[in-house]
Parts: C-alpha cells; structure tokens; sequence
C-alpha cells in the first residue's frame, strides 16, 4: 500500500470513528425510548385486558367506598362514595371496586397507586384469603416509602373490607410472584388483615371445612401463588 | 463456615438450610454470603431480666450500593442522605453513653437479613434504621414500629427468624413514642406518637426496632433536608436515652442473643 492510500484509509477510519461518536448516543436514546414505549404500551395493554367492563345493566347500584389520600391531612385515608353497579360474586367484586380504585380519583394529587399499574387476576380462597395479583408498575412506580407503600397497601385493603365483605386477609403478588417489599420497604412476604368481622362465606364457594384454618394461615408463613395456593382457587368462570 | 466461640453461654441456635449451626452473640457466622434462609432462634426466657443493660445502638442507613432508595426530582438520593443523617445520629448517642454500631458506613448495600444480624447477635441492643421518603409533609418526621404479627416457633421451642420482632413488639412501641414523642417536638406537623406497619427491615431483627422516616426527598433544596438532621439526631439520641430504665426493667429484653 502506498503512503498516500494509507494516509487515505487512516483519514476515512478517523471519518467513521467520528460518525460514530457522533451517531452512538442519538442511538442509544432512541433504543431506550423504545423501550419505553414499549413498555408502557405492554401495561396498557394489560390495563385494557384487566380492565372490568361495566356490570350488567340490569345489576343495580350499590353505594361503593374507595379510599384514596386525603387532601387536607398528610398520610391519612379518607373513603370517596360512589354509586356502582357490582357483581354479587366476591371476585368479580373485588376486581370491580379495585379497577375503579386504581382509575383513581377525579384528583391525581390523591392517588394512592401509580397509574399504570393494573390488576392482573384476583383469587379468594374459601378460607377469606384473597390473593391480588399487580402487574410490576405497582411494585416500579409506587414511589418508595414507609408512608406511601403502606398507604398503597391500605387503600386497597380499606377498600376491600368496606366493598367486600368475604375478604378476610389479602396477599400481594406482583406478576403472579412473590416479592419482599413493594417499592423497598413494605413487608410483602406476609397477609394483610382486612376484616376482623368478615361475613359468611357464600354458598357458591366451596366448604370451609376444606380451607386452612384461619388462625393457622395467618400465623404460619408459606408461599402462596395462585399455582400453589392450598385450597380451592375461587375463580369466575369467565374474565369481567 | 466461621464459629466464634468466644461467647458460648448467650448462644442462639440457629438451623439454616437444614444444617444446624450456631450463631453466637457477638460472633460472626458466614456460612456463605448468602443470607440465612429460614433460621430459628432460641425463645426468650419469662422473667429473665437484661443484666447489663442497653448499651448498643444498631444505627441502619437504609439502602445504599445499587439500591438508591427514594430519588427526588433534584437528584437528591435517600442512600446518600440516610448516610449523611447517620454521622450527627452517631454522634449523639454517644454523647448518651451509647455504644454505636453502623450497617453500613459508605456506599454499600448489604441485605436486610445481614443488617438484622448486626442486632441479633449481641445483647443490650436496640435497632434504628433511618430513611428519608418520597412523600409526605415536608419537615417532618415520623417513626414506625411493626404490625402486630404472631410469633411461631417450631416444635423445638426455637423463634422463627422471619418472626424475630414478635415478642420485642410492645418494646419497640414504648421506644417508637419515646422518640416520636421528641420528634414532634422538634419538627411540626409531626405526629405525636409511633405508627404500625409492616416494614420488611423490622420483622426479622430481634431487638426492640423502630424505623424513622423523613419527609421528604421531594424537597427543591438539599440543603433543607440536611438542616433537619440535628434536630433528628437529638431527638433519637434523648429517646433511647429515655427508654434505657425500661428496657432494663423488661423480662423480654435480657433473653435473646
């Protein structure tokens, strides 16, 4: 090669190293928007399929407590009432009265659970354990906190007592798994109480003589997941 | 494995993975970097009382390493700012006469089993882990104590180690209002006794524990947050003090490693 082709070829080397200094982070932006994109378009998918439909016309309305934040006290719930048309069947219920929950109220500032987060499926066993199952934004976009995890956790499990009264205890998995804490400090390994003075359980749902006995659940700790639950999963037959 | 054997009559036994091993009160067991899965420990013993009284602090600076904690929109990380609330803390418990032990002293993170450890493995202990929140009234400070939650132990009579709070729970209640009680005297708006909840970092500590938080790294100045952390340090330091004649009175607190 002659010096004046390798001087050729060390000027266009010098060239597309420089394009590609140049070019590299306008990449690197773009890949990570998609990304995002992506995912926020994954949770709004899931958002879509898990969203309730609305009750059958003819179902009629039932006053509804959800709490959310209060707006004149920090770190308090306050119940909001609404006129629902909900289902008799516990889950489907559950999964209307915690959707409408998750839409949040009319005031963004006093959301308790961060937008995109959705319920993926809810299960009530027929000892009073229900099992909600969150999609990850509620563990990624919850912001990080004693007070705001624990208000996340309460609101939903406020919210159940005052709406649905089978529900005794509740656990939370994040896409079908269980994790240690929601957002890195709320304990998500155990129960949550949810009604001390539950009502009986509707004839529907298989005998309590078949469940864990309520004391011996709360006080032993073991994983629950939808796939290894003991007891029979109480399940509608179709989605809402 | 590494045993310690130094201190063998306030032995904790521990059973992990199905090995039995032997946790020594202020012994270093690692049987590997893992943390210990399911453990049990030794139940205290009724009417046993602490004879040497309080005399550690286990000071935690939450999160740390990879794990920033709360972030603000400014920058501002609750890692680095637990750390740097943990110096002026340290410095007046020891003015209490307090002996200080830190989880972490810069930016690493180590597991919550391991930082309940620090506390586990010794006597006189009481446990103080230290954050700043996302939310909340800015200013003020509010100071938790775990839910209420059943002990279990095991056919051996051992304390399961996910249950380690369970019998320091009314302890940890008298010490949560002792300094939440200083707290609201120092920072308005501030509630004036301790909550409940159920913080992951408190189940597993055998000790009685409280969590403080801090409002909140939302703030537009650093600078504002950093100028609470006197005040914060104070109000801790005066309520452990206060709480030592209670803790040596309780049967509960002598009993554990």
């Amino acid at each position: 090669m002659t010096p004046r082709w390798r001087t050729r070829l060390l000027v266009g080397l010098a060239l597309a190293v420089m394009a590609a200094a140049i070019y590299f982070p306008i990449l690197r932006r773009r890949v990570q928007r998609a990304a995002r994109l992506q995912q926020q378009s994954e949770e709004q998918a899931r958002r879509e399929l898990t969203l309730t439909l609305p009750a059958n016309p003819g179902q009629p309305r039932v006053k509804t407590k959800l709490f959310w934040a209060s707006s004149t006290e920090d770190g308090v719930l306050v119940p909001t009432t609404a006129d629902l048309p909900l289902s008799d069947d516990p889950v489907l219920r559950a999964k209307q009265v915690l959707n409408t929950l998750l839409a949040g109220p009319v005031d963004t500032e006093l959301r308790t659970l961060p937008p995109d987060a959705a319920l993926l499926e809810f299960y009530l066993l027929p000892d009073g354990t229900a099992i909600a199952d969150f999609s990850e934004a509620l563990a990624t976009s919850t912001p990080s906190g004693i007070q705001s995890e624990q208000l996340a956790v309460d609101s939903i499990a406020r919210t159940l007592e005052a709406d649905v009264s089978q529900v005794q205890r509740m656990r939370i998995l994040i896409h079908g798994q269980e994790i240690e804490t929601l957002a890195g400090h709320l304990d998500l390994t155990g129960t949550f109480v949810v009604n001390t003075n539950p009502a009986p359980a509707p004839t529907s749902q298989p005998s309590a003589t078949s469940a864990p006995a309520a004391d011996k659940a709360s006080a032993e700790p073991r994983k629950l997941t939808p796939g290894t639950a003991p007891g029979k999963l109480a399940q509608p037959g179709h989605k809402p | 494995m590494l045993l310690d054997v130094q201190s063998s009559l306030r032995n904790g036994i521990f059973v992990i993975g199905g090995l039995l091993s032997f946790v020594l009160a202020g012994a270093a067991l690692k049987s590997s970097s893992q943390a210990p899965a399911q453990p049990t420990m030794v139940p205290p013993v009724a009417g046993q009382t602490q004879r040497g009284g309080l005399s550690v602090v286990v000071l935690d600076p939450a999160h740390g390493g990879t794990d920033p904690g709360a972030r603000g929109t400014g920058g501002v990380r609750e890692s680095d700012l637990v750390l740097e609330f943990s110096d002026p803390v340290r410095r007046a418990l020891e003015a209490q006469g307090l002996r200080v032990r830190q989880t972490r002293q810069g930016n690493d993170d180590p597991s919550l089993d391991d930082r309940s450890a620090m506390a586990n493995e010794q006597r006189g202990t009481v446990f103080v882990t230290v954050h700043v929140s996302s939310t909340g009234l800015a200013g003020t400070v509010r100071v938790y104590t775990m839910t209420d939650f059943p002990p279990m132990t095991d056919t051996t009579g051992m304390l399961a180690w996910d249950r380690a709070q369970a019998p320091f729970l009314e302890l940890s209640r008298k010490l949560g209002d002792l300094v939440q009680g200083q707290l609201s005297q120092q920072f308005k708006g501030s509630p004036g006794t301790a909550q409940t909840a159920a913080v992951r970092q408190l189940r597993t500590t055998a000790a009685p524990a409280i969590a403080v938080e801090v409002s909140s790294v939302a703030v537009d100045d650093r600078a504002a947050l950093e100028r609470m952390a006197p005040g914060v340090a104070g109000a801790i330091a005066r309520g452990v003090a206060a709480f030592r004649p209670i803790y040596e009175a309780s049967p509960a607190a002598g009993a554990l490693p």
